[in-house]
């Protein structure tokens, strides 16, 4: 049988202590110390190169870190099966041979256990997980053919098939136009009733704002956590983005430009 | 009707069939994964850097083709895991480490083979594959070792398909990757060891991507692929050797070149009638 680990329900569903990780020779996280409560929103905001997928894949097990001390319900993240790591968009092979339904399928890989092949219950778990995202009449699809949503939910169902706890969304919203991206924030609301853990990277500090019970802004290190009231100060994103950010007290709010876009190469830290 | 019958009555030529026929179904199924996970150059490399086994092989027992196998089976089995340690911690880019390990190596196999007078005929069937030569022996290594590798591909489908689409995601579900990934070098060794006798070290690369490369043009789930390479790379077997029984043309080339034509097709046909 693949590891299967019990939870300590008195431990925070996630716990980092002094993290410290070096990549390529330069420093990547430093000093990074939070813990999250079980069912919380989290969304992971700062410029590109910040460490939002280093931490990540530190918190998802799959990068080991410099030091410091990362526990998932008390034990570290490399005996649970219950972290889900959603790629970023760029980062998947869109043309491989697989319809949609096979893909939220290798989410229950490891619950299955070594030369099972999927019984009508597990087919029944993806079917009901599609459901759930609304994409159950798209199961037979070639993924590439789906829209850059519907690939997300595609996503969001697998990690409801591997039973995750703590689901880690590498910048989900880039690339989608509005009304995908707020389908998707909706979705995460719907899922809050199943005490699912998230932590989101994104660059949007509006639906940040709006969707997140708290907001981190990384720079290498914290340098702010708290609700986004306490978070969102002109002086605090300053710190986090540098030159690199246009800040204005529009009507509705604080509304902040990102200057930086897209990949830099902070994302290819795991090789197999 | 003669046409067809007419090479059956040799009984090389019928071993050379079956042989050629296994040897594709079971390329075509590995191959699914060199294909996918864009290992053609490694697949090429594995199967040149095993000469100097077939050729130590081939001089220790002087000049017998029935025991090379082995010597073929073990070299590939220790060059796979050798290339895959190599390229993970080598302090150059991984591609021109394994170029590097697989002309040195493929040097030294013909260096050895050269070192025997009048060695250019087995050296070419070494190189070039010689199906028509197979040995009711080779025969059922090949059909035992061949179901052997189809048997680990179908235990361990899904692990292996996920595995290829998303690393992070066999990282995180905790499954024994490093085995995993070893396991599948091993599975191609063995595929090159399987194919040595058909098409030979310096084709082998075609009979691991061509087939597969064909059927990934022409549908859209893993199964499917596999089915669909593996019949393509069955008929390229038979209709290749029916061509160079008639046309006297070298057998594995006669196979691999078959193979590419159905590949022109599946091309071709995919720009003027897209899915």
């Amino acid at each position: 049988m693949y590891p299967r680990i019990d939870h300590q329900s008195d431990k925070p569903i996630l716990d980092v202590h002094d993290l410290h990780v070096r990549y390529n020779g330069r420093t990547a996280l430093e000093k990074i110390t939070f813990h999250l409560h079980v069912g919380e929103r989290v969304a992971v905001v700062g410029p590109n190169g910040a460490g939002k997928s280093t931490l990540f894949k530190v918190v998802a097990g799959v990068l080991p870190p410099n030091s410091g001390e990362v526990t998932v319900s008390g034990s570290q993240p490399s005996v649970h099966s219950c972290i889900a790591y959603i790629p970023q968009r760029s980062q998947v092979d869109w043309n491989f041979p697989v319809s949609v339904a096979d893909v939220v399928m290798m989410g229950r890989s490891a619950k299955l256990g070594p030369l099972n092949w999927p019984r009508k219950r597990d087919w029944e778990f993806v079917q009901h997980a599609l459901e759930t995202v609304e994409i159950a009449d798209l199961s037979g699809r070639q993924i590439g053919q789906l829209s850059g949503g519907q690939q997300q939910r595609m996503f969001i169902a697998r990690a409801l098939a591997q039973e995750a706890e703590l689901i880690l969304m590498d910048e989900p919203l880039s690339g989608l136009d509005t009304p995908a991206q707020e389908g998707l924030l909706d979705l995460l609301e719907v899922l809050r009733g199943d005490r699912v853990t998230v932590m989101l990277a994104t660059h949007d500090l509006d639906q940040a704002a709006r969707h997140f019970d708290r907001i981190m802004l990384l720079n290498l290190r914290i340098i702010a956590f708290g609700n986004p009231a306490e978070v969102l100060h002109s002086e605090k994103l300053l710190q986090a983005y540098g030159g690199r950010l246009r800040t204005m007290d529009g009507q509705e709010g604080l509304l902040a430009i990102d200057d930086s876009c897209c990949d830099d190469g902070e994302h290819d830290h795991v090789h197999n | 009707m003669s046409f067809l019958l007419e090479p059956l009555q040799y009984e090389f030529m019928l071993r050379g069939l079956l042989a050629s026929v296994l040897v594709g179904i079971v390329c075509a199924v590995v191959g699914s994964y060199v294909v996918l996970r864009g290992m053609a150059f490694f697949g090429d490399a594995l199967a040149h850097t095993i000469l100097p086994g077939i050729a130590l092989g081939y001089l220790i027992n002087g000049g017998t083709r029935d025991s090379l196998f082995w010597w073929a089976l073990g070299t590939a089995v220790l060059a796979a895991w050798g290339i895959g340690a190599i390229s993970r911690r080598a302090q150059v880019r991984e591609d021109t480490a394994i170029g590097i390990i697989f002309a040195g190596m493929f040097a030294l196999g013909i260096a050895l083979i050269s070192t025997v007078r009048s060695y250019a005929v087995d050296l070419s069937h070494f190189l070039f594959g010689d199906v028509l030569g197979v040995s009711p022996h080779s025969l059922w290594l090949i059909a035992i070792f061949g179901g052997i590798v189809l048997a680990v591909v179908a235990a361990f489908y899904k692990e292996f398909m996920t595995l290829s689409f998303d690393p992070v995601l066999a990282m995180t579900l905790r499954l024994p990757v490093n085995l995993l990934n070893n396991l599948l070098l091993g599975l191609i060794a063995v595929t090159v060891a399987v194919s040595l006798q058909t098409v030979g070290v310096a084709l082998m690369v075609a009979m691991l991507v061509t087939p597969a490369a064909t059927a990934s043009l022409l549908t859209h789930r893993l199964p499917s692929m596999m089915g669909l390479a593996a019949l393509f790379a069955a008929l390229s077997g038979l209709i290749g050797l029916y061509l160079s029984y008639y046309l006297s043309i070298a057998s594995g080339a006669a196979i691999v070149l078959t193979a590419t034509v159905f590949f022109l097709l599946a091309f071709s046909w995919k720009r003027i009638k897209p899915v």
